[in-house]
């Protein structure tokens, strides 16, 4: 069946109206064309916006207090109250679904003027007590030295991890951090470790380069904090939302602390994945959409050939009456139209399929290297399994257009073939 | 070999019918040469093209070598085609874009002959028919008679039982008209049972029966006796 004669009856057949078979294909190619193009900016904009989450834990919490609303046990409302340290233990011990708890402390923002100073350079720098659990929430690269440690927490050492930008303003360039120390609001830390951020998108109202990790227990006791705990940042364990910790945390923070249960606004919180869940569906939704205009664009281009093939059997009606009489059966006149609009369909697709992933990888290899964590557009890419995919559409629907004519083309009579004109 | 009985047929245009077939009975052994004449729209076409099995008709007995002929697959009709029955029209029907040989070559084609072998067949079917040097040409580059001689060797190539002849000689001059008979009387002697339709007496006379159609019924049927020999030698 797939004899020479069958192609070489496929060519004359198309080759008849070349002008008219290259502007039919082109229909079909640009429906290709396009969807790989979409497809290739959909996932090159997902992972710009991927990379500028770096590896922030996604199932993560974060609560903080507010004024309570409501009277209650005899305590009135607007009343301000503070997180505690037994509260880091009753978490830990309360909520078996909790995997990492990091409490964090604020020890004053950028806004109060240059708080940092070491010789004659200063700056003004966000300063973060926290503990080494902070790292498995927001993980930043190590340049130099160290994260915090366990043992800076239990001793209270002076210690000091900077951000990258600290390192710029306090250093000269040739100088080795580690081991100098810094002034911070009046007292000396030594620096032990340089850490860059991964990522810019997510971050706690300041730049994370100019920004200041010490140990949470020595900011509480050099700068008097007693044991107030700023707020605290939780993941739950593998394979449970994190939603079920929060509503825990919640509840137990508004019993330890006396809180109405039915108090919405004294607890503060944001949970993340909630919002990644969100976007994550905005990004099922742009590809969703890609694929249906996409789809849509092939499918006229489809019923474009659907259209030229059944023009092209009523041209050879005569050929193909001739035919059937020679004794080709209608399976053999229908695997012959049938097997010329999938050529041309799949040829016309191909063509859109391949330029369309040169052009792509053409602007993935230009694009610049994501130095800069910020950016919006990176490493488009078209998954194999998508590529292949649209080439067994193309077949499918290759086979679709052909079907109408070909029916057309056996539905007359075989006299009736051989008397058109 | 074709056996018809009360052969009836009609062709509806929408409000309208006509009766074009009202009954023919015929029968025609094989190895018989038999010419169909009628005047235009005597059905003399519509018979031969039931006979082939282009067309069906609506009632009577049709019985080809035996076979019972009744609203059949269009799938069973052409394998019935393509192994019975060869055709041979007026406007010669060969495939513009493919030669000579492929042209010959076509109904092995749909039998499923490997293309080596169909195309071996073909070059024996061409050279029978004087065309051997033609093969590689394209139909447009033939004369008519070329063309007539080529679409008997593809109406020969299956070895079918039966030749059917629709005004074979209808659009070329008298020369080659008498090469074409020619052709089919030696087709003839080789057993294979041959109907011609046409309206030229001469050709007519050229076959051993001679069936004039009028109104859709057989008006006479006359044993012509020996074919008349040709009146000049074959030019081939």
């Amino acid at each position: 069946m797939f004899d020479r004669d069958y192609w070489h009856e496929i060519g004359s057949s198309l080759a008849k109206n070349k002008i008219r078979t290259v502007l039919t294909a082109f229909g079909v190619f640009w429906g290709i064309f396009m969807l790989m193009i979409m497809i290739g900016s959909g996932s090159g904009l997902k992972n710009g916006v991927n990379n500028g989450m770096g590896d922030f834990a996604t199932n993560s919490v974060f609560m903080w207090t507010r004024q309570t609303t409501i009277p209650y046990k005899g305590l009135p409302r607007n009343r301000s109250f503070y997180y505690r340290n037994d509260d880091i233990q009753a978490l830990k011990d309360n909520i078996p679904e909790l995997e990492i708890l990091a409490p964090r402390l604020e020890g004053g923002g950028r806004q109060s003027g240059n708080n940092v100073i070491r010789k004659e350079k200063a700056g003004a720098f966000s300063i973060y007590g926290d503990y080494p659990e902070w790292n498995l929430i927001d993980p930043a690269n190590i340049d130099q030295g160290r994260f915090l440690n366990q043992i800076d927490i239990l001793q209270n050492r002076k210690v000091a991890v900077i951000g990258k930008r600290v390192l710029e303003v306090l250093f000269n360039k040739d100088e080795n951090p580690i081991g100098q120390y810094v002034q911070i609001n009046g007292v000396y830390f030594q620096v032990v470790g340089v850490f860059s951020p991964k990522n810019q998108n997510m971050n706690f109202g300041g730049d994370k380069e100019q920004s200041i990790h010490i140990p949470f227990t020595t900011l509480q006791k050099v700068y008097n904090y007693g044991d107030v705990v700023g707020w605290f940042a939780m993941t739950s364990k593998k394979d449970i939302s994190v939603t079920v910790v929060e509503e825990k945390a919640k509840h137990l923070l508004k019993e330890r602390h006396k809180v109405a249960p039915e108090d919405e606004r004294a607890i503060g919180f944001f949970n993340l994945q909630k919002e990644f869940d969100q976007m994550t569906g905005l990004f099922a939704g742009i590809n969703g959409l890609i694929w249906v205009v996409g789809i849509g664009t092939l499918l006229a281009g489809v019923i474009g050939i659907s259209n030229i093939m059944l023009v092209i059997v009523k041209e050879r009606t005569r050929e193909i009456g001739i035919m059937r009489a020679l004794g080709a059966t209608p399976s053999k006149i229908m695997a012959q139209i049938i097997g010329e609009s999938v050529f041309l369909t799949t040829l016309a697709g191909y063509t859109g399929l391949v330029i369309g992933v040169f052009i792509i990888e053409m602007i993935d290899k230009n694009l610049p290297a994501a130095a800069t964590s910020d950016t919006m557009f990176l490493h488009p890419t078209i998954d194999f399994k998508v590529a292949v995919s649209a080439l067994i559409i193309l077949v499918i629907s290759g086979v679709l257009a052909g079907l109408i004519p070909a029916r057309r083309a056996i539905s007359i009579k075989p006299i009736d073939a051989l008397r058109f004109e | 070999m074709i056996k018809l009985q009360n052969i009836n047929k009609s062709y509806h245009m929408g409000s309208n019918s006509l009766h074009v077939l009202k009954g023919i009975d015929l029968t025609v052994e094989k190895g018989e040469m038999v010419s169909i004449m009628g005047s235009s729209g005597s059905g003399k076409s519509t018979l031969l093209n039931i006979i082939g099995l282009l067309d069906s008709h609506d009632a009577g007995e049709y019985l080809l070598d035996g076979k019972v002929i009744r609203e059949m697959s269009e799938t069973k009709a052409a394998m019935l085609r393509n192994k019975m029955l060869g055709f041979v029209f007026q406007s010669f029907n060969l495939i513009s874009f493919k030669n000579a040989m492929e042209n010959v070559a076509l109904p092995l084609y749909y039998q499923g002959v490997s293309r080596r072998k169909r195309n071996i067949i073909a070059m024996e079917y061409l050279e029978r028919v004087g065309l051997t040097a033609w093969s590689n040409h394209l139909p447009n580059e033939l004369s008519g008679g070329q063309k007539q001689r080529l679409a008997i060797a593809r109406a020969l190539i299956g070895q079918p039982k039966i030749i059917l002849a629709d005004e074979p000689t209808g659009a070329l001059d008298s020369a080659t008209s008498s090469e074409v008979m020619d052709l089919f009387g030696e087709i003839n002697q080789s057993g294979i049972t041959i109907m011609i339709v046409t309206h030229e007496n001469d050709i007519a006379h050229r076959t051993q029966r001679i069936i004039k159609l009028n109104d859709g019924l057989i008006h006479t049927d006359q044993k012509n006796g020996v074919p008349r020999p040709p009146e000049k030698p074959a030019l081939n």
